[in-house]
């Protein structure tokens, strides 16, 4: 019998099996943010286990709330940073240098294919689209990753998703992960692997397969996982090209990793998505997705781009597109966050942030921030905010608040309209 | 290993996330027991009243998709330092489950029936937990005993006091 891609990275990690369920990987990168990291680090300290498995593997960064906004988080921060300098992890990140952990080290070459990647973080399926298994995990795994690399896991399932057709303009990778949220339900993948395969997703970029990869855990999945191919082997192109000798090589060594024909699925999908439409969110949970249209007219206090799932430069690119030479409306108040300093240098050189800042929006630090109602862009009680986010839980950003997640064009003629529009009719 | 069991909080909803459960503006306390009044702020369910309704309980019982979202351990032990070490549900989001069992904490997977027995036993509820033997005693309006199944390694975890424990022991 044939293996998914999944079953693939399991087996060339494998190092134990306690039952036939379970399995224990070994880790190659294990990634620490100030939020969920701390308490791992300073647990560590009162066993009197303050080690790492391995500095080259461990991956740190200040980003959930950076600047420190108050005496806690700056403890928080203060926390890894000592930790990270005591033990000489190369690879930490902080201010001037610090961005969204799930935009910031695929940007940085951290994740290959075949990898295994973990993180305190329940985002960290993002990191699949690289042809790697990344899955989110609470703070006692981080600390047994950190000490001992490894992390257990159930044997895994796969789903394949086949996506098909084109992609109308106006319509992107965001609008088709919520859609397939909405048909799988918040629980539809749970302890299952979300394969995304097909033309479309062969042919998005490494940053629209992101996005798709990103919200797999809103339908419960362990990681979102993307062949390698090409566009994988030219993104990571810089960081490789000393260790093949020529993308074409790269992108045969890749293939390794993709499922075999005959591998077994636990669930197909198919989606044509030549008819997909722009698609938002209403209330408290992301598989509650309505079409566009359907939303229209729904007002708005705030935008907010950016985040793990949408605050690239591509997404800084498309929502720039509909806000170039136009104001925001009166009744709004948008804010753009890039995801990385990279991402920001870029806008930058583009004219993107000159367009952002024309129409009226505020431009902030790389930071997760507002996503969480964390800091930078936190929502009052009755409040609603268009967001290119990941999650519209009740409270998320910021108590009595109401979120609508949708792409950054559809933020975009969100801010400009005032309250929900179909960027297809400002294109 | 920790105590299970005790009077039962019943939180009838699906899909109840970890921001519900702990929002993430308190994520910024850097000990466990800073969390402790924070419990279940969020929780959208009507009639729940955090403060009032958590007093004297030890076991929750719920519905689906329980845990879902973010991977706060926060939400683990939120409940660990309010003495709730057991939840039962008709299933758990997977990070929530493994925190549960990574701190030696039982988050025990009913069939639907037996979620709906449960429910059926009125207001007042004590849960016992028999974890060699693998069943739930409730005492409600009737008592009713309900098998459960355990997965060996998550039942190893519980044993060894968490995944640390058996880590540094096994690995």
């Amino acid at each position: 019998m044939g293996k998914t891609i999944a079953e693939k990275i399991f087996a060339a990690h494998l190092r134990d099996t306690p039952t036939p369920e379970n399995v224990i990987l070994d880790i190659d990168v294990v990634m620490c943010h100030e939020i969920t990291t701390p308490i791992a680090i300073t647990d560590l300290e009162a066993r009197g286990m303050d080690r790492v498995f391995d500095t080259t593997k461990i991956k740190a960064v200040i980003d959930h709330v950076t600047p420190a906004k108050d005496s806690k988080t700056a403890t928080q921060g203060k926390i890894i940073r000592d930790w990270a300098r005591r033990h000489k992890i190369a690879d930490f990140f902080d201010i001037g240098a610090n961005g969204v952990c799930h935009a910031l080290f695929p940007e940085k070459g951290f994740i290959r294919p075949g990898y295994t990647v973990i993180m305190g973080d329940s985002h960290t399926c993002t990191h699949g689209a690289f042809g790697a298994f990344a899955a989110g995990v609470g703070t006692t795994d981080l600390e047994v990753g950190i000490l001992k690399g490894v992390c257990s896991f159930r044997t895994p399932e796969t789903m394949r998703i086949t996506i098909s057709g084109g992609l109308q303009d106006g319509v992107s990778a965001k609008d088709v992960i919520l859609f397939i949220i909405k048909e799988l339900t918040v629980n539809g993948a749970t302890d299952k692997v979300m394969e995304f395969v097909g033309p479309v997703v062969e042919s998005m970029s490494m940053e629209a397969r992101m996005t798709l990869c990103n919200m797999a855990i809103e339908a419960g999945a362990t990681c979102g996982i993307c062949l390698p191919d090409r566009v994988t082997a030219k993104y990571l192109w810089p960081f490789i090209k000393d260790q093949y000798e020529s993308i074409d090589v790269a992108v045969q060594d890749f293939a390794q990793w993709h499922s075999d024909p005959d591998a077994e699925y636990v669930k197909e999908m198919t989606l044509d998505v030549s008819k997909l439409v722009p698609q938002v969110t209403f209330g408290y949970k992301p598989d509650e997705v309505k079409s566009v249209t359907e939303m229209d007219g729904t007002p708005v206090d705030q935008v907010y781009i950016g985040s793990c799932t949408n605050g690239r430069i591509e997404d800084l690119r498309s929502a720039a597109r509909i806000l170039k030479g136009k104001k925001i409306a009166a009744n709004v108040r948008g804010i753009l966050s890039p995801a990385t300093p990279k991402v920001y240098a870029q806008a930058l050189e583009e004219g993107l942030i000159a367009i952002f800042m024309e129409a009226g929006f505020c431009v902030t630090n790389p930071t997760c921030g507002a996503c969480l109602g964390m800091s930078n862009g936190v929502l009052a009680e009755g409040e609603i905010c268009a967001s290119t986010t990941n999650r519209n839980f009740n409270g998320r950003m910021g108590k009595g608040g109401i979120v609508h997640l949708m792409s950054p064009l559809t933020a975009a003629a969100t801010a400009v309209q005032g309250h929900i529009t179909d960027p297809r009719n400002l294109l | 290993m920790k105590e299970f069991g005790g009077n039962a909080l019943f939180l009838d909803r699906n899909d109840i996330n970890t921001d519900e459960i702990i929002p993430a503006k308190y994520l910024t306390e850097n000990t466990k027991m800073a969390l402790q009044s924070f419990i279940l702020e969020d929780l959208k369910l009507g009639g729940f009243d955090p403060r009032k309704d958590i007093e004297g309980k030890g076991v929750i019982i719920t519905r689906a998709n329980f845990g879902c979202g973010s991977s706060r351990e926060h939400a683990v032990w939120v409940f660990e330092v309010n003495d709730i070490n057991v939840v039962i549900a008709e299933s758990f989001a997977r990070i929530f489950r493994q925190n549960m069992y990574n701190c030696g904490m039982l988050a025990i997977e009913l069939p639907k029936k037996d979620i709906e027995t449960l429910f059926g036993l009125g207001e007042a509820v004590k849960i016992g937990v028999d974890l060699a033997g693998c069943t739930i005693t409730a005492q409600g309006s009737k008592k009713v005993v309900i098998p459960f199944k355990l997965n060996e390694f998550d039942k190893k975890l519980v044993e060894a006091g968490g995944w640390l424990a058996y880590a540094d022991k096994n690995y």
